[in-house]
């Protein structure tokens, strides 16, 4: 069984899977794919309840959780979507201009 | 046992006795009584087969696709324009290494609309990375449609079985059929090592591949298309033991001291046929090559079999509009281009849109290569046969 993380760049086509098959899930996170983000979502803490509604809605993984509460964003894999920012009840999170928030 | 079957009938046949997994179903002349007898098999429970009808072919081959991917051997059946709007998917079906066993009953296609014989709807496809076989006649529908699935699931490549429309798929015939217990022995369980469904190993078929990637994997596509020629003649054998009917690459008739041949593909290989047996009786050293395995295309098999040759007309039932000849002539060519010596060769394009192909044009065709052969004068090297004109060329 050939393993995501064993394919890069350098590997030959031999040693690669037939029709670039994946034999395992979550592979996404082992790879930085948020660089073309052109929006960036600013997480307001003091104003989140950690309802959790933003973490199933992000088409990503870019919304960490750890004990009960919702993280800062992972801008690893954030692609700038939005879709967070519009089903958040509490106008926890705004969009910025740009590809980082600063 | 033998039996009086439409080519469509034979492949119908044929699949009831795969009895596969999943067929997806979309209807289109002169393909229709293919999932049409088939569906008279799922209703009598005579199949186990989940047949999916659909609402286009893009459709049917996507079903396919899916069920394929899910561990599910599946089949299909589509003609001219159907397999155009299959055109995307096919690419993915080949591409995501999905041994899919597509019927492609050939059509001529529009416009101007016309439902009658040609290839180019399975020519137009020839570079999808589709494994392509062709058949005479519908003892070989029969038998090709049979051999392609193991040929298929051994390289994971999907295969197409083409026969000629109305010709070989409404006209009736007496055929052989296997024991169902045989086909059941012969094409095996279908246990692909990976699939959608097996819940040991989640698996993620057909994802996005950067430039970083996606060459290495059209490479690893050309490497199988390649090893499919000795796997095709080692099903070939392998059927031959059960049936003791013989299959190669191409089928060489009267080849063994031809001195004119021709090159063609499917049904009008009897037609020329009749004419070689009749130019044989007058002495000329006529002979034909039948091109069944188009896709690989057996390039080293071709050259030898004509290297002895003095003149060879390629007949092409697909324009291809490459202002240089069909395609058939296109690769013919180019696998004739290392022999030391080469014999004169010429392109023919005819019978487009079911345009009739009699013995005595076949006789034309060696009647103008024996003048090639005599004078070393090709003429014009690509023209077409059976159009009315007002120009006197064959």
């Amino acid at each position: 069984m050939i393993h995501a993380k064993d394919i890069n760049e350098r590997t030959p086509w031999e040693e690669m899977t037939p029709g670039g098959e994946i034999y395992e899930p979550g592979t996404a996170r082992d790879f930085d794919t948020g660089t073309w983000r052109t929006d960036t979502p600013v997480f307001i803490a003091e104003a989140c309840k950690h309802c959790m509604l933003c973490v199933p809605f992000c088409p990503d993984s870019a919304i960490p959780v750890k004990n009960g509460k919702r993280l800062e964003f992972d801008f690893m894999h954030c692609k700038g979507c939005g879709i967070c920012v519009t089903v958040c009840p509490f106008a926890a999170i705004k969009m910025v201009s740009g590809g980082d928030a600063e | 046992m033998s039996i009086c079957f439409s080519g469509n009938e034979a492949v119908a046949y044929a699949m009831k006795q795969i009895n596969p997994d999943v067929m997806g179903a979309f209807p289109i002349t002169p393909s229709t009584e293919i999932p049409e007898y088939f569906a008279q098999f799922v209703a009598n429970g005579e199949v186990n087969t989940e047949f999916v009808t659909v609402e286009s072919e893009h459709s049917s081959m996507s079903v396919c696709i899916a069920a394929e991917a899910a561990g599910a051997r599946s089949v299909c059946a589509t003609s001219s324009c159907g397999l155009a709007l299959m055109y995307e998917m096919l690419y993915v079906a080949a591409s995501d290494r999905l041994p899919i066993t597509l019927a492609c009953v050939n059509r001529a296609l529009s416009g101007p609309i016309n439902i009658n014989n040609d290839h180019s709807d399975s020519m137009g496809a020839r570079d999808t990375g589709w494994i392509q076989i062709y058949a005479e006649n519908n003892q070989e529908a029969y038998d090709n449609f049979i051999m392609s699935v193991p040929i298929g699931e051994s390289v994971r490549l999907p295969v197409m079985a083409c026969m000629d429309g109305f010709i070989t798929s409404h006209a009736v015939e007496n055929i052989e059929l296997l024991e169902t217990d045989s086909v059941h022995g012969f094409v095996g369980a279908y246990e692909p090592e990976n699939y959608l469904l097996k819940k040991e190993n989640p698996l993620a078929i057909g994802p996005y591949d950067i430039s970083a990637y996606y060459m290495e994997h059209k490479v690893q596509q050309a490497e199988a298309m390649k090893s499919a020629k000795q796997r095709i003649l080692e099903v070939g054998t392998a059927f031959e033991k059960l049936s003791g009917r013989s299959y190669g690459l191409f089928e060489e008739y009267r080849m063994e001291d031809a001195e004119l041949a021709i090159v063609l593909i499917g049904s009008s290989a009897g037609t020329a046929k009749e004419a070689v047996e009749n130019l044989r009786e007058q002495g000329v050293k006529a002979g034909l090559v039948k091109i069944r395995v188009f896709r690989p295309f057996p390039s080293e098999e071709l050259a030898k079999a004509l290297a002895n040759t003095k003149a060879v007309a390629v007949l092409d039932k697909s324009e291809g509009f490459s202002a240089n000849g069909g395609p058939v002539f296109a690769e013919t060519r180019s696998a004739l281009y290392d022999l030391k010596e080469r014999p004169y060769l010429i392109n023919i394009v005819y019978g487009l849109g079911g345009r009739d192909f009699k013995t005595e044009d076949a006789e034309k065709v060696f009647a103008r290569l024996a003048r090639i052969a005599a004078t070393g004068e090709t003429g014009l090297v690509y023209t077409h046969m059976g159009q009315r004109t007002r120009e006197a060329i064959v």
